[in-house]
Order: C-alpha cells, then sequence, then structure tokens
C-alpha cells in the first residue's frame, strides 16, 4: 500500500524543527531574532567579561557575616542559628505531616541547606556544619511527623503559632532569662533585620487588617467611613512617608515620661499601619467572594452575626486569600529595604556602609548585584513553596 | 404586639457600637493630641505654618520653576512638588510602552523574545526598587565615562557622568507670533469634533469617512496660512554638540533625574507586562479563532478584537501602577534627585516643623492620587463593556 511507503513529514521534531518553529517561523520571526541575539551580545559580553575579570568579588566574601546579620553581637549568633535549626524542624514536622502541602518549601530549604554547606565548604568557613546540622533536624522532624498520630496538624499549628513569638525572644533576648541577654534592636542588621522586619509586618498586620476589612464591609456608617478612610488615606500616600511618620510622629505621640521605643520597633509599627490597609483589601476581596448561601445557611442554623463570621465566612473567605497575602508578603519583603532611608541598618544600608570601606570603593555594582541576588533567590524561593502549598490545597480550585 | 427589650434591639444596639466607637475614637484623639502639645512645648516648637514664608536658604540642584536659596520653603516645597509631577507624568507615559511591549513580547511565539520578556519581568518584579534605583545611578550612570569620551549613540544621544545629552526643541524669538495661529488650529480641532458629535447625535449615523480628514486638513491649513504671514518657523531642532569642556545645545537630563526616570519606567514596566498578559489572555480563545476565520490577519486580530476586549480587564490594575509609579518616585530620596519627599525632609531637618510638613506631604500624595484615579475611572467608564 502507497501509504505505508510514505516517509514521516519532514522536521516536525529534532533540534532543526525546533529552531524553525520557535525562532524562524515567519520573516518578521527571524527579524526578531536576530535582533534579540545582537541585543544579546550587545548586553551580555561586556557585563560577562566585567563578573569574571574586573569584578571585585571579594567584597562579599569579607563582609558577609555583616551581609547577614549586621552589627549582631558575634557572641550571640547561636541564637540566630538557633532560630534557623527550629525553622528547618518546623518545616520538616509539617512536611511530615501535611506532605503535599509542605513539600515546597521542604524541598527548598533542604536544597538552601545543601547549597548553603557547598558554599561554605569552598570558601573554607565553618558555617557548613551549621547548615547541615539545620538540613539534619529538617530531616529527623519530618521523619517525626510521619510516625506522629493524628494529633500532628494541631501539633504542627500550635508550634507554627509559638514559632515566630519564640524567634522574637529568641532574637531581641531579655532581662529575666540571665543566658539570654537582651540584644539592642539598633544591633540588629543585615537579613536578620530585613526578615525581622517581613515577619514582624505581615503578622501584626493581619487582625488589623481583618478587622478593616469588616469594618469597612460594615453596615454601621461611622464605623464604615472610618475604615474607607484609613484604608485610602494610607493606600494614597508612599511608604516611605508611612515610615516617615512612624520614625518622627511615634515619640511625639507617646507619654512625655514614656522612654520613646527604638526606631526599629517605630518602624516596625509603621509597616504594620501600612501593610493593614494593604491586608484590607485582599481580605475584602475574600469577603465578596463568599456566596450569600453561606450566610444565610449559618443563620438558618441559628448562629449569631459573630459566630457566623469567625466559624463560617472568615475561615473561607482567608483560605481564598492565601495567595493575596503570599503576594504581600513577598512584596513587604522588598519594601522593607525602604528602611535603609530612616538610617536602620539593613541589607541596602549595609551595603552602603560596605561601600564606605576604603578597601572596597566604587564595588557598587558587585554589592548591590548580591543585595539584588539575595532578594531575588529568596522571593523565587518563596513563590515556588507558596504555589506548590496553593496547589496542594486547591485554592481557588473550588 | 411584642416588645423587644432596648438591650435586644438591634437598631439600639448597633447606636450605641457607634457611639462607643466614637467616644473611643475621640478619647484616643485626645489622649494624641494632649501628648503632642506637652512634647512640643517642652520641646519649645510651636505649631503653624508661618515658617513657609521664611527664606528657605537651600540650594535645589534643578527645577522646572523658577528658584533660589532665598525664596521661601513654601516655594521650595512647591519646586519639589513639580519635580516630583514631572517625573511621574514622563515615567507614567513611557513605561506604558515598555509594559505593553514586554507583556506582547512574552505572549510571543518567537521563544527566544518570550523567554527575554519573562526574564526580564522575573527579575525586576522580586528586586526592590530602591536597590535598583541606586544600581542604576552608582553602578551604572555615575560609572559612565567623562564628557571628553563621551558614550555617543545614534540621534545624537550621548551619554556621560555628569548627564544624558539629547536633542530637542527650542522656540525661537517668532514662538510668540505663533501662538495665535497654533491655538487657532487646536480650537479648529475642537470645533471639528463638536460638529461631527452633533451631526451624528442629530442624525443617528456616522458622517461619511472622508469627513475625517478634515482633521488633518484644517490644521495644516491653518499653520500653512501661518507660514506664509511668518516665514521663521517657531521651534528649532537643538542637536547636542561637545564645545570645549561640555556639551552645548540639547536637552541634558541630570543623572539623578535619569536614574530615577529609567529605573521607574523599568520597574513599573515589568508589572505592566504582568498586567497586559494577563488582560490579553483573558480573552477566550474562540474569539481570536472567530477574527481569524473571518478573514483577519494577525496585526488586525489584535487591534481590532483582542485589545478593546483586553482594555477592559487592563485598565483598573493598571491605574494602580500608574499610582504606584508616582508614589513610588518618592523614593528619589535615595539618589538625591530633589522631589517633594527629598525637599521636604530638608525642610523638616531646618525647620523642626514635623508635622506641619508631613501633612502637607501626605495631602500632595493623597490628592495626585485621587486626581489620577478620578481620570482613569472617567476612561474606564468610557471603555467599560456596555450590557444591554
Amino acid at each position: 500500500m502507497a501509504a505505508i511507503e510514505m516517509q514521516p513529514p519532514r522536521l516536525s521534531v529534532g533540534p532543526i524543527a525546533w529552531l524553525k518553529k520557535n525562532l524562524f517561523s515567519t520573516w518578521y520571526n527571524v527579524l526578531l531574532t536576530f535582533l534579540a541575539l545582537g541585543l544579546l551580545y550587545a548586553l551580555l559580553k561586556p557585563a560577562l567579561q566585567w563578573a569574571l575579570t574586573e569584578a571585585r568579588w571579594g567584597v562579599i566574601e569579607a563582609n558577609l557575616t555583616l551581609f547577614m546579620i549586621g552589627q549582631y553581637p558575634r557572641e550571640q549568633l547561636w541564637r540566630v542559628w538557633l532560630t534557623i535549626y527550629m525553622l528547618g524542624g518546623m518545616i520538616g514536622l509539617s512536611w511530615g505531616i501535611w506532605k503535599e502541602a509542605a513539600r515546597g518549601f521542604a524541598l527548598i530549604a533542604l536544597g538552601a541547606g545543601l547549597a548553603f554547606i557547598v558554599i561554605g565548604l569552598l570558601l573554607n568557613s565553618n558555617v557548613w556544619i551549621n547548615w547541615l546540622i539545620a538540613d539534619a533536624v529538617l530531616l529527623a522532624f519530618y521523619a517525626l511527623g510521619r510516625i506522629l498520630p493524628q494529633r500532628g496538624a494541631s501539633i504542627a499549628t500550635l508550634g507554627w503559632l509559638l514559632y515566630f513569638p519564640l524567634i522574637f525572644l529568641l532574637v531581641a533576648g531579655t532581662r529575666f532569662i540571665p543566658w539570654l541577654p537582651p540584644v539592642n534592636t539598633n544591633q540588629w542588621g543585615g537579613l536578620l533585620l530585613t526578615l525581622m522586619l517581613t515577619i514582624v509586618g505581615n503578622i501584626g498586620a493581619l487582625p488589623l487588617g481583618v478587622l478593616l476589612a469588616l469594618g469597612r464591609r460594615s453596615k454601621l456608617p461611622i464605623l464604615r467611613y472610618f475604615s474607607i478612610g484609613y484604608i485610602e488615606l494610607i493606600r494614597g500616600v508612599p511608604l516611605v512617608t508611612v515610615l516617615f511618620m512612624a520614625n518622627l510622629l511615634v515619640p511625639l505621640f507617646l507619654p512625655v515620661n514614656l522612654r520613646p521605643p527604638d526606631a526599629v520597633i517605630r518602624v516596625m509599627i509603621g509597616f504594620i499601619m501600612f501593610e493593614a490597609a494593604y491586608q484590607a483589601e485582599n481580605v475584602r476581596g475574600g469577603l465578596q467572594a463568599i456566596n450569600r448561601g453561606q450566610y444565610e445557611a449559618a443563620q438558618a442554623l441559628g448562629l449569631s452575626g459573630a459566630l457566623t463570621m469567625s466559624l463560617i465566612v472568615l475561615p473561607q473567605a482567608l483560605r481564598a486569600v492565601i495567595p493575596a497575602l503570599f503576594n504581600s508578603f513577598i512584596s513587604l519583603f522588598k519594601d522593607t529595604s525602604l528602611v535603609a532611608i530612616i538610617g536602620l541598618f539593613d541589607i541596602l544600608r549595609i551595603a552602603r556602609s560596605v561601600l564606605a570601606q576604603s578597601d572596597w570603593l566604587g564595588t557598587h555594582r558587585e554589592v548591590f548585584l548580591f543585595a539584588f541576588i539575595i532578594y531575588w533567590g529568596f522571593n523565587l524561593a518563596f513563590t515556588y513553596g507558596s504555589r506548590r502549598l496553593e496547589e496542594a490545597m486547591g485554592v481557588g480550585k473550588r | 404586639m411584642q416588645i423587644t427589650a432596648f438591650w435586644r434591639n438591634v437598631r439600639f444596639l448597633q447606636a450605641l457600637g457607634q457611639v462607643v466607637f466614637v467616644l473611643m475614637l475621640a478619647l484616643a484623639a485626645g489622649f494624641l493630641y494632649a501628648n503632642v502639645s506637652t512634647n512640643l512645648a517642652r520641646q519649645g516648637l510651636t505649631v503653624g505654618y508661618d515658617f513657609l514664608t521664611n527664606p528657605a536658604s537651600f540650594d535645589i540642584g534643578e527645577s522646572y520653576i523658577s528658584y533660589e536659596a532665598s525664596n521661601s520653603y513654601g516655594r521650595a516645597i512647591l519646586v519639589g512638588l513639580v519635580n516630583t509631577l514631572v517625573v511621574s507624568a514622563l515615567g507614567i507615559v513611557l513605561t506604558t510602552f515598555v509594559g505593553v511591549i514586554a507583556g506582547i513580547a512574552r505572549l510571543s511565539s518567537n521563544w527566544l523574545i518570550s523567554r527575554i520578556a519573562a526574564a526580564y519581568v522575573g527579575v525586576i518584579r522580586n528586586t526592590p526598587l530602591i536597590i535598583q534605583l541606586m544600581f542604576w545611578y552608582f553602578g551604572i550612570i555615575l560609572q559612565l565615562p567623562a564628557v571628553k569620551e563621551a558614550v555617543a549613540l545614534p540621534g545624537p544621544i550621548f551619554l556621560t557622568r555628569r548627564g544624558l545629552y539629547l536633542p530637542g526643541f527650542e522656540a525661537t524669538p517668532a514662538f510668540d507670533a505663533w501662538k495665535i495661529y497654533i491655538w487657532v488650529a487646536l480650537a479648529s480641532l475642537i470645533v471639528i469634533w463638536l460638529i461631527f458629535r452633533w451631526i451624528q447625535n442629530r442624525y443617528d449615523l456616522p458622517p461619511p469617512l472622508w469627513w475625517y480628514s478634515a482633521y488633518l486638513f484644517l490644521p495644516i491649513l491653518i499653520l500653512w496660512v501661518g507660514f506664509m504671514l511668518q516665514p521663521e518657523p517657531p521651534l528649532k531642532e537643538m542637536i547636542p554638540e561637545l564645545a570645549g569642556l561640555n556639551f552645548r545645545g540639547g536637552l541634558r537630563l541630570t543623572p539623578e533625574f535619569a536614574a530615577l526616570l529609567f529605573g521607574l519606567v523599568v520597574y513599573t514596566g515589568s508589572f505592566i507586562a504582568e498586567i497586559v498578559r494577563a488582560g490579553i489572555q483573558a480573552i477566550s480563545r474562540g474569539q481570536v479563532e472567530a477574527a481569524r476565520s473571518l478573514g483577519l490577519t494577525t496585526a488586525q486580530t489584535l487591534r481590532l478584537i483582542i485589545f478593546p476586549q483586553a482594555l477592559r480587564v487592563i485598565i483598573p490594575p493598571m491605574t494602580s501602577q500608574y499610582l504606584n509609579l508616582a508614589k513610588n518616585s518618592s523614593l528619589a530620596i535615595a539618589i538625591g534627585y530633589p522631589d517633594l519627599f527629598s525637599i521636604a525632609n530638608t525642610v523638616i531637618n531646618q525647620t523642626g516643623a514635623v508635622i506641619e510638613v508631613i501633612v502637607i506631604i501626605m495631602l500632595s500624595y493623597l490628592s495626585m492620587s485621587l486626581f489620577t484615579s478620578l481620570l482613569m475611572n472617567i476612561y474606564n467608564s468610557r471603555v467599560r463593556l456596555v450590557e444591554r
């Protein structure tokens, strides 16, 4: 039969067919491809040449600890490591218990730990031991999570609820525990400060945001207009002015005999005030997505207004806005770099101070690129983990 | 008739709740007010806007309205506001182009182009703007060669660490005489538009297509008459050229302005690219297939079918990106461009008028935000889907 003799159509598979289909399908695609190649060559060649020959990457290696923790007392460093081990433990435990949902974060954390072990070995630094411990703790708690009885989920939830206050206590220290001496917040710095600001800003803003969202949808006009006014005012002005205001005005607003809080605490207040307005809008979106039938069904069951809210509506609404909350986590993480303007030693301000060291004058590109890599890598990892979590939870699917 | 006890009456409870809320707000406000006044009294400060008329006695790097150090604080703040408005307005226009092009490129069938667009969006969106601004300013623009060895691009555009030099136009002495013709030409456009609209409403049909050539023809006619009566042109091209130690002629963008504008445009463009992509992908495939089966070309499909529909999805998030750009221009303080926030900061440091200046800053940004969203809402209501 003739049909059997026919050759397969040419060039439907293989690299050349791929090139033809994806790069040279029409005359203008050919043109675009060559333009793009020329552009890439013109940009990447000098960039690579600079990165491999001219750049003085030693500036990063020499100041790595400064970038990570700023002026945090070096003899108290174990407290920072302990927060990382605890994070590893919590992630491992969640992985063991919730499996799919936490797997993204767990794989990222494991991979990051391995990468840091390799980097530590390459740089001849002892930190690889710490990362090895962190990864080991993660795996141990994963095993623990697997064998835990059904109570596991509530244990892990409780663990996460305790985790954030606990790391704050651990990093800040207290007068009441002799082996945990207080570390003044103006010694916090680098990535440590950035992460603390992000965590406190997000977690502190969530309850306020929920209240503002409920206020904005309330039937009581005064409550509603107050919420609208607050949300629109904060959303209408730049974050840096809110931080500025918190920094300068909080001391003025406090009673005379009260010692004004440190700059870090003032800035945290600013972040919470700012973030609350944005999270209120996120939560409002979730509230609007709840079907009227849910309210009516709750009423028919005889639930009061408060119970309807807390048992029926808010759990569903918050679940629906998980992606938006993760997004605001990332955008707040980026926004913390604005505290450098107020004068706090976050990654950016540390970068500026490193640039002022006489050994490393003129290394702007190296230092800023390193800061980019920190932010970019962290955001990429976080986005990956949160997307896996959303998929496993089926957010937005039902 | 059943009488409910008043403590079970919903309306009573609601009213009570509001009264309690107002009382709490008033208490908090009173507490804060008392604290502020004692604190200010202890520091020997008074609240008031009298300082605005005092001489500022500091210099400002660049301004679009006349300013010198002997001018008042009020004038200085106004200079900052104008600087903010200029960079925001230019930024909004440019970032729209960058964002739309990147958004379309992201969906290109050309693998390389879509990968490049994806890399741009992925990197820029995930790093903080303020570090990007510092990178562009300290890492790129200030590292450019000196004026003598300027990087020359076609245009001619010259890149130096002292600033960017672009060709531009300047008014000739004849510009004043030309103003009348330009106004008449503009007025004629409005008159034609009004006439066409009247015809459309009166007879319920669009004017014939060739009438639209009047839009082009009439202004050209008027300008031509102007040219007959006033042979010298109103504008003269300015080409930057090296003269001694500096460039003469052309437009000069200061390094701070160039870095801020570039940084804002690149950053906001990456967000707009995602909005545009999502807007285009929101159009159902059936629309594209229907357009293709009607025989429209790819370009026609994009222009006539996809874009008008995507616009409805795109405009609301686009508005908030425009607002973000204007608000983000306050990061200018990090690289020394004298915008509203950075000048207000100087004023606070000099006068100690913290509360007053913060009120001015917040009101300025707030009114800018409200004005932009008003404009975009009007535009949005015009392109919105009209449901039957």
